[in-house]
This record gives structure tokens, C-alpha cells and sequence, in this order.
């Protein structure tokens, strides 16, 4: 009788064993994946904060307090706080239109709001200096209302505005897509106005998606570097993000205050990456309930 | 002309569809158009000239191949982290996923510095491959480390979703008629990968190719050695070259416009085996 009880009993370890892997291949695998990612993600990130304290935390903050560092925050902000509001206005106007109604070359019109994507940094930083520079096209226009674009503040805010341009747009295309347009149509029947319907039941329902591109967007905005790079000219306390900052720092040998900036620049990053786990965190409770 | 607009109740495609349009030409397509238009000041000599010199030629074969090296490294591994991320469960998990955006997250300048520094000689990671006799920063191995980085997202973001996808009764079938678990693996699950495993390699290999931030501080930028394409054009801006820089960026905007349209056409591809499914 006892020869009967092994197969009993062998049956959901052969189960198990055919839809996963042997333990050992397990550990490696998982072992592999973390090492890959510790190697590539974690030290990288630990030696930008050993190199920022390297001489200390007195000398860390008097890097952060420097007037330059400090008119390189201010100018970070600026362009983030122009640059996000504008692509969130647009995301939410192209997704209106493209996700709620029908229209012939809707699929080109999609490809061309990804275009920014495709494009390296360092061109889209270019064709500003093609447009609003000295040779350019609208340079000797821009000249003689005493406009200055390129090598100044608004070439800054025009090429972050260009690298940043599809973040919330991809957002909110195929989530409002999935929506459908019951909902609102349902609203516009009841009586509600244009108003009522955008605030009481769109915005609502693509609030966590509009959060995402937000985050991602503004990460993006305060930490492009090489668009900037080549519209700014690099004049100190005039046109230095807090990247550039970094940069001039770096070139100049002064690596511990070049790494505090850049601190401040991957505690930019980690607040991202959490703000961007907790909205996907809630937006699956949201719909799970 | 709209199709449905006649029949819907929904308001506001005039006024959005208007400043879409319009937000659209003045950021991105007129910026965009000004590059062909001073690229076709050049004359057709003149732009093949410009764009085939040997130092440009050069730069384009670095980049194209730390490129492609850093994106099949992004293969493998990318394959390795989904499939543990999606697959097993064990401590720490959600932080290994978590962090896997870092490097989208993290400006690319801080990025360089920081890789520079860790594979500098005298760094963390370059003394001990000093001893070996390996130079890493400031040379086209430092590049393709750099390009890995900001790559190594793409592989992993565009696998999970399909491996999540993938329905567990495939496997318990394919197990259930005799197949071994590698079997099952090699020609039940990874074969259904392939499309997004390719469009995931080629976002990372596309990201690469457009790389500045991460990869100027490492590069050495040696004219003919360690000089990616992109800052080739930045020198040549520099120089007030602004023709023979836009003809090089033109070259390098129908390359990865090319490599765009074909990642399109891939996830087409994958939707349709999806659904077929």
C-alpha cells in the first residue's frame, strides 16, 4: 500500500515544476536581474551622494547656497513652471479631440504629437538656433523688437517646451480613449453645460493620468540638458538650469559642488519615481473599485 | 471633415482640435522644418559633402555600433528583470520596479558625471577593470556602459505588459502533452515576446542613437575615436557650421524617423498577435 501514497503526493509538485522554474534557476534569474540593476542603477546613484559629501555637509550646502547654484534653481523652476502648464493645456486639448470625436488623419496627427520623442535633444535645442539665431530665419525679426531668444531665458523655455511636448498628450490619448464618450454624452443629454460636463465627469475620470504626464513631464522639464545645452549659451547666472550648472561645475574640476547640484537634481529623481509608484499604486485601486 | 461631429453632443472639437493644430505647427513643426530648409541651402554637393566626410562617417560607426551593443545588452538583461519582475515573487520587488525608471528619471547630465566618475581610472568600478588591463571611461566600451543606462528601461517597460498578458493554461498545456519546462519556454512563451521583445530593443537602440547627456562626459570626444554624432554637431554649431550641422542632423532625424515608423508598425504587429490570441 505505501507504494501508492508517492504518486499522491508527487502530482502538484509535477504541476508546479511545469508551469515555473526549478528553484535554483530562480535564484539565478533573480539573481542576475539584481545584480544588472545594482551595477547600472543603484551605484551610480550612491556615488553621486558619496562624492557630494566627499568634503563634508558644511561644503555640500555652500555649494547649493551659491548665488550661481541658486539663480540656476530659479531658472530651473521658471522653465518647468512655464514649460508644464502649456503642455498640459495642449495634452488635454489634443486628447479632447482626438480621444471623444472621429476624423480623418487622426492616426497621423498621433504620430506627429510623438515627433518630439524621436528627436535628438541636441536637434531640438538646434532648431531654435536655426529660427531665432543671428543667421536665422526669424533672427533679424526677433532682432529688431529687441527680442532676445537664443543664448537667453525664452530659447530655454522653447526647447524644454519642445522636448516635454508629448508627456501628457500619451497620457491621456488612450486613457480617454478607453473612457469612451457614454459618459459625457450622457451629461450633455441631462442638460449639463460644456463646463459642467468637463469638470464633473472628464476631468474626474482622468485625473491619475493627467497626474502621470505631470510628473513625467516636469521631470523631464527640470532635468533636460542637452536641448538647453545648445540654446544656452552658457552664461552664468543668466542661462544655467541647474543641469548646465552641473556641467560648467564638472568642467571646471570642482566635481564635489558639481555632484552636490547634481544631489539635488537625483533626490529630484527618486521623488519622481516614488510620486510616479503612488499614482499608479492609486489609480489601480481606483479602478479595482 | 469630422464624420461623427455632425451627430455628437459633445462640445469643443472646433476650439480643441483649433489649438492642437495650432499649438502643434508653432513648437513643433515649424522649428522642425526650418532643419530641411537650411540643410537644402547646401545644394545636393554640398549636403553629400557635409554629411559623408571621414570625421562624420566616423562618428556615425561609433554610434550606430555603441548603440546597438548597449541595446542588446538591454535585450538580454531587459528579458531577465521583466521576467523575475513579472513572474516571481520575492522581497523588495516593487522597489526593483520601481527603479527600473531611474534612468528616465535622473537628467542625463547627472547621469554622465556620475558613470564618468565610477569608471573613471582611479573609480569605483574603473580601477578594478584598470587592473585587468580594461580602459572603460573615455573610451567606445565607457560610450556603450552610458548608452546601457539610459537604455536599460525600454526592454524591460515594453515586456511586462505582454508577459502579464500571457495565459498560464498556454504553459500548463504545452507541459500537460510531454514538453519539458525549457520546452515550454523556448517554444511556447518567448516565441509570443519576440515582437515586443524587438520593439523594446529598438526604443532603446533609437534613444541611444539621439543620446547626448549621459554620453559626453564619458566619451573622451576624441575626433575620429570617442565623437558620437551628436556632438559632432554641437562642435560644428560652435563653429558657426550651422549648414553642415543641420545636414548631419537631418541625416541623423530621417535615421531614427525610419527606426520610429518601423517600432510602429512592430507594435501593430503585437497588438494583432494579441488579439488573435
Amino acid at each position: 500500500m505505501a507504494a501508492t501514497a508517492p504518486p499522491l503526493r508527487s502530482r502538484p509538485q509535477t504541476a508546479a515544476r511545469a508551469t515555473s522554474e526549478p528553484l535554483p534557476v530562480k535564484v539565478l534569474l533573480t539573481g542576475t536581474a539584481t545584480g544588472f540593476l545594482v551595477l547600472f542603477l543603484l551605484v551610480p546613484l550612491a556615488a553621486v551622494f558619496q562624492q557630494a559629501f566627499e568634503k563634508g555637509a558644511a561644503a555640500y550646502f555652500a555649494a547649493l547656497r551659491e548665488p550661481m547654484a541658486l539663480s540656476a534653481l530659479k531658472l530651473t523652476l521658471l522653465t518647468a513652471g512655464v514649460a508644464v502648464p502649456l503642455n498640459l493645456l495642449f495634452g488635454v486639448a489634443a486628447a479632447w479631440a482626438i480621444a471623444k470625436f472621429d476624423f480623418p488623419g487622426k492616426n497621423a496627427l498621433i504620430t506627429l504629437i510623438d515627433l518630439p520623442f524621436g528627436v535628438s535633444p541636441v536637434i531640438s535645442g538646434m532648431v531654435f538656433i536655426l529660427l531665432f539665431g543671428r543667421q536665422g530665419v526669424l533672427g533679424p525679426w526677433a532682432e529688431a523688437l529687441g527680442l532676445k531668444v537664443v543664448f537667453a531665458v525664452p530659447g530655454l523655455i522653447l526647447a524644454t517646451v519642445f522636448v516635454t511636448f508629448p508627456f501628457v498628450a500619451r497620457e491621456l490619448i488612450p486613457l480617454m480613449q478607453a473612457e469612451g464618450t457614454e459618459e459625457e454624452e450622457a451629461a450633455r443629454l441631462l442638460g449639463a453645460s460644456g463646463g459642467q460636463m468637463f469638470w464633473r465627469i472628464t476631468l474626474p475620470n482622468i485625473k491619475w493620468g493627467l497626474l502621470y504626464g505631470v510628473i513625467l513631464c516636469n521631470a523631464r522639464a527640470m532635468g533636460e540638458f542637452g536641448a538647453v545645452s545648445v540654446v544656452s549659451g552658457h552664461i552664468r547666472g543668466k542661462t544655467n538650469t541647474l543641469p548646465l550648472h552641473v556641467e560648467i561645475l564638472y568642467n571646471e574640476y570642482n566635481f564635489q559642488a558639481a555632484f552636490a547640484v547634481a544631489s539635488l537634481l537625483a533626490f529630484l529623481a527618486l521623488v519622481t519615481l516614488v510620486a510616479k509608484a503612488a499614482v499608479e499604486w492609486r489609480s489601480e485601486e481606483a479602478n479595482v473599485h | 471633415m469630422p464624420l461623427r461631429k455632425a451627430h455628437s453632443v459633445l462640445p469643443g472639437f472646433g476650439l480643441a482640435m483649433g489649438f492642437t493644430l495650432l499649438y502643434l505647427s508653432l513648437v513643433v513643426l515649424i522649428p522642425l522644418s526650418t532643419l530641411f530648409w537650411k540643410s537644402a541651402s547646401l545644394g545636393p554637393a554640398g549636403f553629400w559633402q557635409a554629411v559623408t566626410s571621414p570625421r562624420v562617417v566616423a562618428s556615425y560607426k561609433l554610434t550606430f555600433g555603441a548603440s546597438l551593443v548597449a541595446a542588446a545588452i538591454n535585450g538580454a538583461f531587459g528579458l531577465v528583470v521583466a521576467w523575475v519582475l513579472v513572474r516571481y515573487r520575492f522581497r523588495g520587488r516593487r522597489l526593483m520596479d520601481a527603479l527600473v525608471d531611474f534612468p528616465f528619471a535622473l537628467p542625463t547630465a547627472v547621469a554622465g558625471i556620475a558613470l564618468t566618475t565610477l569608471y573613471a581610472p582611479n573609480g569605483w568600478l574603473g580601477a578594478p577593470l584598470a587592473k585587468l588591463g580594461i580602459k572603460a571611461a573615455f573610451t567606445p566600451l565607457g560610450i556603450t556602459l552610458a548608452l546601457t543606462f539610459i537604455g536599460l528601461p525600454f526592454v524591460v517597460r515594453t515586456l511586462q505588459p505582454v508577459l502579464e498578458s500571457l495565459d498560464p493554461e498556454v504553459e500548463e498545456a504545452a507541459a500537460s502533452l510531454g514538453a519539458s519546462r525549457l520546452q515550454t519556454v523556448f517554444r511556447v512563451v518567448l516565441p509570443a515576446l519576440v515582437p515586443a521583445w524587438i520593439t523594446g530593443f529598438a526604443l532603446a537602440f533609437a534613444r541611444a542613437l539621439g543620446e547626448y547627456g549621459s554620453v559626453v562626459f564619458i566619451a573622451g570626444n576624441m575626433p575620429m575615436k570617442t565623437e558620437i554624432t551628436s556632438l559632432l554637431i554641437i562642435t560644428k554649431l560652435e563653429q558657426y557650421d550651422y549648414a553642415g550641422a543641420t545636414a548631419i542632423a537631418a541625416v541623423t532625424l530621417v535615421a531614427s524617423f525610419l527606426l520610429l515608423l518601423a517600432i510602429n508598425r512592430l507594435q501593430s504587429w503585437s497588438a494583432r498577435l494579441g488579439s488573435a490570441e
